[in-house]
């Protein structure tokens, strides 16, 4: 075997489909999973006669997207038709960008599992629609076509090839999905196509600057399948290349299951595509002060909000990362924060991260479907507090606010769960184990200081848990001491 | 019965207003001529929708509703605008023989609120590509002077129904010349507006930065009517200008005195037929005597205009036309064992030869490697012609041209010479790169086949192109 060190060289497409109510060029919904063509009109079916007219709000998103990603926009840009055939483009084009999209540059910065970054650059972002779907499984005889999708409005991000391994990948697409959800966008559910990704992915010796010849993977459903279709193709490449063989610039599908790519028979016989200016559409220009509006009113993206929660709120870079993942996470912990002054910020991110992310995973549902708003966690952190209830009870009390949307208060009244914090009623108590307890007692004394858990679990079982475990521990010592 | 038929459409609103004339009565004289029709004119004729329609206007008038003063006019228009109802949309194709369409064009629903009455859809040259309407699927029109002469085209059929007096008015569609070119073989007025006057929505595609529906009939006064009805902003074409539309024949009747018209020389080369010539000379001194400054004028470009026309045309229509491919609607072969062949058959089956033609020109001038010395190098010649018309129109109220360099010729003489074919819109492709306004108006005859002068004015300026053209019209 040669000593050759290998290195990827990939660069990602990624197609978003923007959360317009309506089509790029029409005023058809996007729902998506209803009635096959129940969402067409002339104009997304391509009927004699019908002319696109470009939806606003698609123009907006694509441009938030792009100034969220430090991009370029160009204040006027041109739709092109790029020229194929297929059964789903009823136009027979697709209305995209080519020669003159509304972005270019810009970067993303991928964080890797050591918590290293790494920037890479976008070429561009460009909008274009989308296509209809071709559903071969419905009938023996033919495939079906279901336009509903067809003119949906989508961005494709286009990256620099700065990728040099499938973690970089992952990391990649982690956190432009991130992004897209914050900036509300984008849905990013990769199942139901709102987020494709294709990959060009090449190999080259460590050291060179050439590239070698690359293969686009596509089909790629899901993150850990893109990163799982790098590797798989970039050991494919160098075993061909150490033995000799050379890799042929082709598509290739990517299996999933079988977790391999195999060869694609092209779409058409030709791939030039003849782009040329769409005569339908005006040239798109967009002015300094609507650009500069989208700007002003980006949202707080996830990499300063991570940086932001470290330094508010005193969090563990972990807690910050796990904390701004999400932006509906981060938002009810900053609620809760706020609702709940008297509590550590470090701790309500904990109770999140565990008990409330916890809720999440187990009915794999979103922070708002939990069931306790910031308010009524809040509520919960206040009675703790106040000593009204112990961090074990505060467990109970959460697990019932879930079940019955009950507050905290509430239930810890209906249940008797108040804590005892009464020195005179726990004293009795203590004195009551320690008196039917001797033999424990006598161990103690005699050194074996261990024993002393056992008698607070005593008090906590006589008392339900409600026992105040400050004062027992005080009292117990006290008591013991004598 | 023939002076109804033979009267204008101004006189005939008249005469409905003042229920002179019940709508049906007029509805059922024209359809009764247009089912006699030898000149095959028509690809559909509309019989009871459009008899229901004419009782509708008869039933508001007879109520006391406010009507427009166009309510219960009949027309026809070309089988390239969509029209929601029984007859299909076919552009003179095979592939569309049988397509129906679900929705009406923008000019469609502007006739209806105008109360207008279509009675059919006239023949074309397929998808308008042709100047001598013997490229259609449905027969070529035979000319309304001679029976041996191309009527034009690509609009031949309104042309030549409005000369037969089948119809006072028709819309046609003219992306190169074809309104202007077979108005001016049949005899009659065509008027291509302003690119962007007129909504191109439901106006089967051709070539779309080109195309303008405009009207056809056999008086300017008619003429400007009917553009008073089509024309205004339409937020469903977004090349549609947002533009106030005027009354189109408030300047009809004020002569041409104070107005200052070009010649262009490129114009009146030396190889202009001599009696074309004369024709529209005799125009010229018809307007030194109204008062016009006549002044020559050069539009320098003018010479690179079929070419660029023939590439910016077929490139467009090459992507335009993509969506015939016999998936969702129109002529699918039989012949379809897999979707390639399903693809290839239904094409080749489906569309003419003159398309097939047109189609593998643009897809050649558009491919990769081939872009930049044909599709670009057009676009930049449209860009020079443009800034021809802006200068000389900045010096002058309206050009003035023959429409075409020769009167119609026979059927059949140029069907095997398309370079020829292609030359007769030489002095109409050049207003439409421009995405001027332009009209052709009758100027006598050669050997008893009539010739059209064309006048052409600044963007949006109809008012004047029209004003002119009336001073041109009539014997003397």
């Amino acid at each position: 075997m040669s000593e050759t060190k290998w290195e990827a060289v990939v660069g990602l497409e990624v197609h978003a489909q923007l959360k317009t109510r309506t089509k790029t060029f029409c005023r058809c919904s996007t729902q998506f999973g209803d009635e096959p063509n129940s969402h067409t009109c002339p104009v997304c079916l391509g009927l004699p006669g019908a002319l696109p007219v470009l939806n606003r709000e698609a123009v907006e998103m694509a441009v938030r997207t792009a100034l969220a990603f430090g991009c370029t926009v160009h204040e006027e840009s041109i739709f092109a038709r790029k020229n194929y055939f297929y059964p789903d483009l009823p136009k027979g084009y697709q209305i995209s960008q080519f020669e003159k999209p509304f972005s270019s540059g810009g970067s993303v910065t991928a964080r890797l599992e050591d918590g290293s970054e790494r920037e890479i650059r976008l070429t561009r972002i460009h909008m274009e629609e989308d296509a209809g779907k071709s559903i071969h499984t419905i009938s023996a005889s033919g495939t079906a076509v279901d336009l509903n999708r067809c003119g949906t409005p989508l961005i494709e991000i286009v990256s620099e090839p700065d990728i040099r391994t499938p973690e970089e990948a992952y990391g990649y697409l982690t956190r432009l999905r991130q992004v897209l959800l914050y900036l509300g966008v984008c849905d990013g559910n990769m199942e139901e196509g709102s987020l494709r990704c294709d990959a060009n992915i090449s190999v080259r010796p460590v050291g060179r600057e050439e590239f070698g010849t690359r293969t686009e993977v596509k089909n790629l459903n899901s993150f850990r399948g893109v990163e799982k279709a790098i590797g798989y193709e970039m050991e494919r490449q160098i075993s061909l290349l150490e033995s000799g063989g050379k890799v042929k610039q082709e598509s290739l599908l990517w299996d999933a299951e079988r977790q391999s790519a195999r060869s694609m028979r092209s779409k058409e016989e030709a791939t030039d595509y003849r782009y040329f200016p769409d005569p339908d559409l005006l040239p798109l220009v967009l002015g300094k002060q609507w650009i500069e509006q989208i700007r002003q009113n980006l949202p707080e993206l996830p990499e300063l909000r991570e940086k932001r929660f470290g330094k508010q709120y005193g969090l563990p870079a972990r807690d910050a990362e796990v904390l701004t993942a999400r932006k509906e996470v981060a938002d009810y912990f900053e609620s809760t924060a706020r609702l709940a002054p008297g509590t550590e910020p470090k701790k309500v991110g904990n109770w999140i991260m565990a008990e409330v992310m916890a809720a999440m995973g187990e009915h794999n549902i979103g922070i708002d479907e939990v069931g306790v708003n910031p308010e009524q966690l809040a509520g919960m952190f206040a009675l703790v507090e106040q000593g009204t209830i112990s961090g074990k009870i505060a467990k109970q009390v959460f697990e019932e606010m879930i079940a019955s949307g009950k507050s905290a208060d509430e239930i810890v009244q209906a249940r008797g769960l108040v804590q005892i914090s009464d020195e005179g009623e726990l004293k009795r108590i203590v004195r009551e184990i320690l008196a039917g307890n001797q033999p424990q007692v006598e161990q103690y004394k005699s050194g074996k200081e261990q024993v002393f858990g056992f008698f607070v679990g005593q008090v906590m079982k006589a008392t339900r848990g409600k026992a105040n475990p400050q004062v027992v521990n005080n009292l117990l010592k006290e008591e013991l001491s004598d | 019965m023939s002076e109804i038929l033979s009267s204008s459409a101004a006189a005939l609103a008249g005469k409905l207003s003042a229920g002179e004339l019940s709508a049906r009565e007029l509805c059922q004289k024209f359809l009764a001529a247009l089912e006699a029709d030898g000149h095959n004119c028509l690809i559909g004729v509309r019989g009871e929708e459009a008899l229901a329609e004419a009782e509708a206007v008869d039933a508001a008038r007879a109520r006391g509703d406010k009507l427009p003063a166009t309510a219960g006019l009949p027309l026809v228009i070309k089988d390239n605008i969509v029209l929601r109802g029984k007859l299909p949309t076919t552009c003179g194709s095979k592939i569309l023989h049988n397509f129906a369409s679900p929705y009406d064009a923008h000019v469609v629903e502007r006739l209806r609120q105008a109360g207008m009455i279509v009675l059919g859809k006239t023949n074309m040259d397929e998808f308008a590509m042709g100047s001598s309407n013997e490229n259609s699927a449905f027969g070529p029109v035979k000319g309304p002077v001679a029976q041996d002469r191309v009527p034009g085209g690509s609009s031949g059929g309104s042309a030549t129904a409005v000369a037969l007096n089948l119809a006072p008015l028709a819309l046609g569609s003219d992306t190169g010349g074809s309104i202007r070119q077979p108005a001016a073989f049949c005899g009659v007025v065509g008027l291509k507006p302003t690119y962007g006057r007129v909504s191109r929505y439901g106006l089967v595609a051709y070539g779309s930065s080109l195309d303008q529906i405009g009207p056809l009939a056999r008086t300017v006064e008619d003429t400007a009517l009917l553009l008073g009805v089509i024309a205004g902003h339409d937020g469903r074409d977004s090349t549609s200008a947002d533009e106030p539309v005027p009354d189109f024949s408030a300047g009809l009747g004020k002569g041409v005195k104070g107005l200052k018209v070009g010649l262009p020389k490129e114009y009146f080369p030396d190889e202009l037929d001599k009696n074309v010539r004369a024709r529209v000379n005799e125009q010229v001194e018809k307007l030194k005597a109204g008062g016009a400054k006549i002044v020559e004028v050069s539009l320098p470009h003018t010479k690179y205009a079929i070419a660029a026309y023939y590439i910016v045309a077929t490139a467009e229509a090459s992507a335009n036309l993509a969506r015939y491919d016999g998936v969702r609607y129109g002529h699918r072969s039989s012949k379809a064992g897999d979707l390639l062949e399903m693809y290839r058959n239904s094409r080749s089956e489906g569309f003419g030869p003159e398309v097939q033609r047109r189609i593998m020109l643009g897809t050649y001038v558009l491919s990769s490697g081939y872009y930049d010395a044909y599709y670009l190098k057009a676009q930049k010649v449209r860009t020079l012609i443009t800034r021809d018309f802006t200068e000389a129109l900045g010096q002058v109220d309206v050009l003035l041209t023959p429409t075409t360099p020769t009167p119609a010729f026979r059927l059949g003489e140029l069907m095997d010479d398309p370079v020829s074919m292609y030359l007769q819109d030489i002095f109409t492709v050049t207003i439409n790169l421009a995405g001027v306004p332009a009209v052709s108006v009758p100027a006598g005859a050669v050997d008893g086949l009539p010739v059209g002068a064309q006048v052409i004015g600044r963007h949006f300026d109809e008012q004047t192109v029209l004003r002119v053209a009336a001073s041109l019209e009539g014997d003397e």
